[in-house]
């Protein structure tokens, strides 16, 4: 019978039926940081449990560590933060698990560093406590956001318990216009769907957009599968997956990299499989997205004006349009372009590696910054830093104005810094939640390019128009 | 773990969709040593103003809701960050269950293993009991009856649910996943034996770095 790769990979990692649609999955790779990791190491150190499997448990330091350059070991803008990292930096190595420190030259945003260590590998299962595990999903992991408890119980015994999610299988067909990226696909998808219409699927992003799509833009279409409510969300391995592992430090070598690769490539949906459910974009009418409420389905084209309430038809809609009207301090009506921003943020595991700094620098070169702007880049790893600064890109953004700053997800998620509180900034990141980036912030999602171009007028601006 | 069997108090109505966790606890309340207090930062961005005081504007500040034990919402409740903390901070402020047509899957997923119950029902069931819990000013209780699979509104509607049977059984019988999960120890191994033969890189083998 023909099946999908997700059907593939799960039933090649089943080791028990729990009964109900749940079984007992083996589990591949479990990554750890510090925010939900330390938690999770303390409580297996107090539960004297040991785990079965040191090797397949990797932990890295990125989310209450601060960004600013120069950044000391265990510098945080949080004093229970210097605590948290201090105890995974005492904690992992005593368990014998792989672990990125902050000064490790591959230390970075836990998403960005595992598919670039190659640790995340194709039909491999990788957990994380953190939502956007999704994003490995690029290339071709089933990997999926968990709670610390979650995070435990893989700790204690290398293995899940998973309720079986529908399949859906999301086709981007035909060639984006110049100026459209990755992100601008995944914002259009989610608002076409909404923030709800991924919940309970696990997603194949198929088509042939995606088939001429680099690793790098496939990690940020995962990434925010999460944001449509998908916990899982993937691209299974091709031949640009595998030219993008080959090689990487804990990618298999060898003879190993051969049966591995055969492997990979047996899980590839067959002709004829069918998912619960399908949708289909056109890429070609795709133009830059910038998300204008609070939620990421709440966006906009960037030719494209704030939606009025009054215009809402569905009785039911309008009282979330109203509130992130207001949140946002936003006129109805209003066109997105040419609103006036206070800060611009490159950063976070959806736009942060090499690809997406290229694109800012192309709009950067020789350009500077609107008075008043504060503008601000986070590599999303250490490494994804060391290669810009090899090819001069943080010549490039500092002379434009950017702060050029060390990796990590700290500016993106909110932990202690408020520099962004009660401003408009536009960001490269994935959540426009409220409070967000900051008490009273209010976020706009864009790429990356979007979010440099926006940086040089003060206002939101159209990048396809200063290339 | 904290079992959950019967429970019945005042349920506050907050029908919004897509609240997500950050709003449930803000980040910064989760850099801490402890999840002990986290209860604190409890939709810190609505309940809070700005100077840190209530906002006697909203309902989990006014009484008799400030009592409440359950939570009425809107689609997709919990969607976002899978931090745990969200249902603890619900726990440790005082709620035992929200009630909502649909979760975001992974906090869905953590409130079972923090004694809290997550319940789906329809919005329009949700919207009858929200309306009779408004129309007694709180003082009508909700039930909420995991045994029985089902929520009894004030005015004594009985409405049923499913929740996944082996999570149900956890939580009725406050029993910890690990533990049961060990007593599957010969089919790990026997599973992991096999496995590290077919796909051996999954494993470590093979690999340049260490």
């Amino acid at each position: 019978m023909a099946r999908t790769f997700f059907e593939k990979v799960w039933s090649d990692h089943v080791i028990a039926d729990l009964g109900d649609g749940t079984s007992l999955l083996q589990i591949d790779r479990l990554f750890l940081h510090d925010l939900s990791g330390s938690h999770a190491l303390r409580d297996l150190e107090e539960s004297g449990r040991k785990p079965p499997s040191p090797e397949q448990v990797f932990v890295v330091i990125d989310h209450t560590i601060d960004t600013a350059p120069g950044r000391g070991p265990s510098q945080s803008h949080m004093k229970a933060g210097a605590e948290m990292i201090t105890s995974v930096r005492r904690r992992a190595p005593q368990f014998g698990f792989t672990f990125f420190d902050v000064t490790d030259p591959r230390q970075g945003i836990v998403h960005v560093v595992s598919p670039e260590q190659g640790i995340a590998l194709p039909g491999t299962t990788l957990v994380c406590g953190d939502s956007h595990t999704c994003t490995v999903g690029g290339v071709g992991a089933v990997a999926w956001g968990i709670g610390s408890s979650e995070g435990e119980h893989v700790l204690a015994t290398q293995t899940l318990s998973q309720a079986k999610p529908k399949t859906m299988r999301v086709n981007f067909e035909g060639e984006l216009q110049p100026g459209v990226y990755a992100k601008d696909m995944v914002l259009h998808l989610i608002g076409t769907i909404g923030a709800n219409g991924g919940n309970g699927h696990a997603v194949e992003f198929a088509g042939s957009t995606i088939r001429s799509l680099p690793v790098e833009g496939r990690l940020t279409i995962c990434n925010m599968a999460i944001e449509f409510s998908a916990k899982y969300g993937f691209v299974p391995a091709d031949g640009i997956t595998f030219e993008y592992l080959r090689g990487r430090p804990y990618a298999p070598q060898g003879e190993d990299w051969d049966r591995a690769v055969a492997y990979w490539r047996s899980l590839a949906t067959d002709a004829g499989a069918t998912f619960d459910r399908e949708e289909t974009i056109d890429c070609a009418a795709i133009r830059p997205q910038v998300t204008w409420g609070a939620s990421p389905q709440q966006v906009v084209a960037i030719d494209g004006a704030v939606p009025s309430p009054a215009a809402v038809a569905d009785g039911a809609a309008r009282s979330p349009v109203e509130r992130a009207l207001e949140y946002m301090q936003l006129t109805p009506g209003a066109p997105i372009e040419g609103l006036p921003i206070q800060a611009a943020y490159i950063g976070s595991c959806t736009n942060a590696r090499l690809s997406d700094l290229r694109a800012a620098a192309a709009i950067l070169k020789g350009r500077v910054i609107a008075p008043g702007v504060q503008a601000i880049c986070v590599p999303g790893s250490t490494q994804v830093k060391a290669a810009a600064e090899a090819e001069g890109l943080d010549r490039i953004f500092k002379a434009a104005g950017f702060e050029w700053h060390e990796s990590g997800c700290a500016l993106c998620a909110n932990m202690g810094n408020e520099r962004l509180a009660d401003i408009r900034v536009i960001s490269t990141t994935n959540r426009n939640f409220e409070g967000r980036q900051g008490p009273r912030t209010r976020t706009h999602l864009a790429s990356p390019a979007t979010v440099a171009a926006s940086a040089i007028a003060g206002r939101i601006a159209d990048a396809r128009k200063l290339v | 773990m904290e079992a959950f069997v019967r429970l019945e108090g005042i349920a506050a109505p907050l029908l919004r969709s897509n609240i997500d966790t950050d709003q449930i606890i803000p980040a910064k309340f989760l850099v801490r040593v402890s999840y002990a207090g986290i209860g604190e930062g409890l939709f810190a961005g609505w309940r809070l103003r700005a100077d840190g005081s209530p906002d006697p504007d909203f309902i989990l500040n006014r009484t008799p809701w400030n009592k409440s034990v359950i939570l009425l919402a809107d689609n997709n409740f919990g969607c976002g960050s899978s931090r745990e903390g969200a249902p603890k901070a619900l726990r440790d402020w005082g709620i035992r269950s929200v009630i909502a047509p649909s979760f975001g899957n992974i906090f869905f997923s953590n409130c079972f293993r923090n004694g809290l119950l997550p319940v789906e029902l329809p919005i329009e069931q949700i919207r009858a009991i929200a309306q009779q819990v408004e129309s007694s000013a709180g003082a009508g209780n909700v039930c909420v009856d995991l045994k029985a699979q089902t929520v009894t509104s004030p005015q004594g509607e009985a409405f049923t649910f499913h929740a996944p049977e082996r999570l149900r059984r956890m939580l009725l019988e406050g029993l910890d996943e690990i533990d049961l999960t060990l007593t599957l120890s010969a089919e790990i191994e026997r599973f992991r034996g096999a496995d590290r033969i077919k796909r051996p890189w999954a494993y470590g083998h093979g690999q340049r770095a260490r």
